[in-house]
């Protein structure tokens, strides 16, 4: 790796010319349809069909937003869907790192072999249980209810606990034992040791967490019914249903909807970037 | 096999001196027990009832009716539906898993030249990654609008009149794969984190040796990054066959069955038209489907996935 004192050669420099063309180009492609999606969504509707189309606004329309949110109790579903995101974002975190804790810290007979069962559910493609899983939420009166979309949240993710394992793996034993030596109990090191130790982790799995059940489609669309349950996923579908080339309304509530993800996503990259590398990377 | 792994090997003694501990053995079943009981309940006896239902007509308000392997006989012969919605899915992810591959590949071996604005790059890259469900769908939707959509506008500033996409039977999988395409920040994260974690001494070892190039890439990156690049493609047949929201809210299956990807039929079954024995028997089908792919991928993996000596420690 030469240093930054050497002077570079032509090719050095030719290369890396062509390195940001590419990558420039590129960033440009990625962000173009949030670009669009922005210019639309402030675009009269008159404006929306007009041929050749325009890639900045014209006229800037900024009562679409109000308008747009207004159409449907959109303040409802955001109500749901943050009750839904937070419930089942608690009971992954809390319940895996439980459950992952006792496969990486403590020795017990079967560990291993119960181990891989959990890597292998995290391989199955849920739609082979959903059918018998939709019956049995049926026959505890639970549809059209959030319970079938919270509980199994409450049951650790396999996902999840994967990741927590790998991570608690990598502190010492020694720590461990110290703290047992000192009184603490088995629970008071996961407590009080092992969990503050795994902020970045916890922080990454809360977040996927979020990410997951804030976009989620196909669970929603199964267990909810009645428009007052419905998820922001839901409601933009039925608004779309209604308002179908309202495009300049559609785009005004999908980026809303869009928008506590990609605030997320600016604040906690770090942990998020981490995390997925965590996962993918071994 | 032989004997020796049958025997305690080094690292292991300690563990068999001092034996399993039973308030350390009660302890961590008690903290495993809510995955244990989630694992009962909500997926492996889900599982055997699903395979028992594939055997009945079950409407959900009449009893069941045993009727064998009508279900299946059904779903291979007589419904000509499933094998072509597991047609074109299996279409659409050997088009959209590589082409991901690569592209993440590409950028993540750009992003590690040693340039400025990594952080930036890699943000804006990353981006689209986090973002999927119904709203992403609906903006495609609208990009991909023949006439006043964004692709097809940028098309003409080339001269080139695009097709209508979504509308075209022909266009609308490689629709549904330039879609995907638009998240390629997710993998590439991890390639660039792998990339990072090859040591340069290999480089700089074979440039000494006079390798250009192509044989760096073929000879070091790839093999290096081969058991990184094994996981995507695994995780990426089974995240990739399950595509439903995007087609459920953009073409609903159209046009003339198109995009009929395998869960949109297998949904329509179960929810839509309450056959929920032949919709159990759709669902084994496709999670043998998926088991069969990614036991291939395995099969295939001693021939290019290159594992270092020392991993065998892990896990």
């Amino acid at each position: 790796m030469s240093s930054k004192g050497v002077s570079l050669s032509a090719r050095q420099i030719f290369s890396k010319i062509i390195v940001y063309l590419l990558l420039g180009f590129g960033s440009i492609i990625i962000l173009l349809p949030l670009q669009w999606m922005i210019s639309t969504s402030l675009k009269p509707l008159s404006h929306i069909f007009r041929f050749p189309p325009e890639f900045l606004p014209q006229k800037v329309v900024w009562s679409n937003y109000p308008d747009a949110l207004t159409q449907l109790p959109f303040d409802i579903y955001f109500g749901n869907t943050v009750f839904i995101v937070i419930m089942c974002l608690l009971g992954e975190v809390l319940v895996s790192s439980v459950v992952a804790y006792a496969f990486s810290r403590l020795r017990w007979r079967g560990r291993n072999a119960l181990f891989i069962v959990v890597l292998a559910t995290m391989m199955l493609p849920r739609q082979v249980t959903l059918i018998p899983e939709f019956i049995i939420f049926k026959e505890l009166g639970m549809i059209d209810t959030f319970w079938p979309l919270i509980l199994p949240s409450w049951f650790g993710n396999p996902f999840y606990i994967f990741l927590l394992r790998q991570y608690f793996l990598t502190h010492s034993r020694e720590l461990d034992q110290a703290a047992v030596i000192d009184g603490c109990s088995r629970f008071g090191v996961f407590w009080r040791i092992t969990l503050p130790m795994s902020k970045p982790v916890l922080a990454a799995v809360a977040i996927f967490s979020f990410q997951f059940h804030w976009n989620d489609f196909f669970r929603p669309l199964i267990f909810l019914f009645s428009e007052e349950n419905y998820t922001l996923a839901l409601g933009l579908r039925f608004f779309q249903g209604t308002y179908g080339t309202e495009w300049n309304s559609l785009m005004a509530v999908s980026l809303v909807v869009m928008l506590p993800l990609i605030i997320v996503f600016f604040f906690t990259q770090k942990y998020f970037i981490q995390g997925v590398v965590f996962t993918g990377y071994k | 096999m032989s004997l020796a792994q049958f025997l305690p090997r080094k690292g292991a003694i300690t563990t068999l001196n001092v034996g399993y501990k039973r308030g350390e053995t009660v302890l961590a079943w008690a903290m495993v027990s809510p995955w244990v009981a989630g694992f009962l309940l909500l997926t492996a006896f889900p599982m055997v009832a699903s395979l028992a239902l594939s055997f009945f007509r079950w409407d959900i308000l009449s009893p069941p009716k045993w009727v064998g392997l009508a279900n299946y006989v059904k779903l291979f012969t007589i419904d000509p539906l499933p094998m072509h919605a597991l047609k074109i899915t299996v279409l659409f992810s050997l088009a959209s898993i590589p082409l991901n591959i690569v592209f993440g590949l590409a950028i993540a071996m750009l992003l590690n030249t040693n340039i400025r604005g990594l952080a930036v790059f890699r943000t804006i890259y990353y981006l689209p990654a986090i973002l999927s469900g119904v709203a992403v769908a609906i903006l495609w939707q609208w990009i991909f609008s023949s006439d006043f959509g964004l692709l097809n506008t940028a098309l003409r500033i080339f001269g080139i009149e695009g097709p209508a996409w979504l509308g075209s039977k022909i266009w609308v999988l490689p629709a549904f794969v330039i879609m995907r395409l638009w998240s390629v920040g997710g993998g590439m994260v991890i390639y660039l984190a792998g990339l990072q974690a090859i040591p340069t001494d290999l480089y700089e070892a074979a440039e000494i040796d006079g390798a250009n190039w192509w044989q760096r890439i073929f000879r070091i990156t790839l093999p290096m990054l081969s058991p990184t690049i094994f996981f995507q493609l695994i995780t990426g047949v089974i995240f990739t066959m399950q595509i439903f929201t995007e087609t459920f809210i953009m073409t609903d299956g159209g046009p003339a069955n198109a995009s009929l990807f395998y869960l949109l039929y297998l949904y329509r079954q179960a929810f839509q038209n309450f056959k929920m024995g032949y919709a159990s028997a759709l669902a084994w089908v496709f999670f043998v489907a998926i088991l069969l792919l990614t036991l291939i991928l395995f099969a295939t993996a001693r021939f290019w996935v290159y594992y270092e000596a020392e991993s065998d420690e892990d896990n």
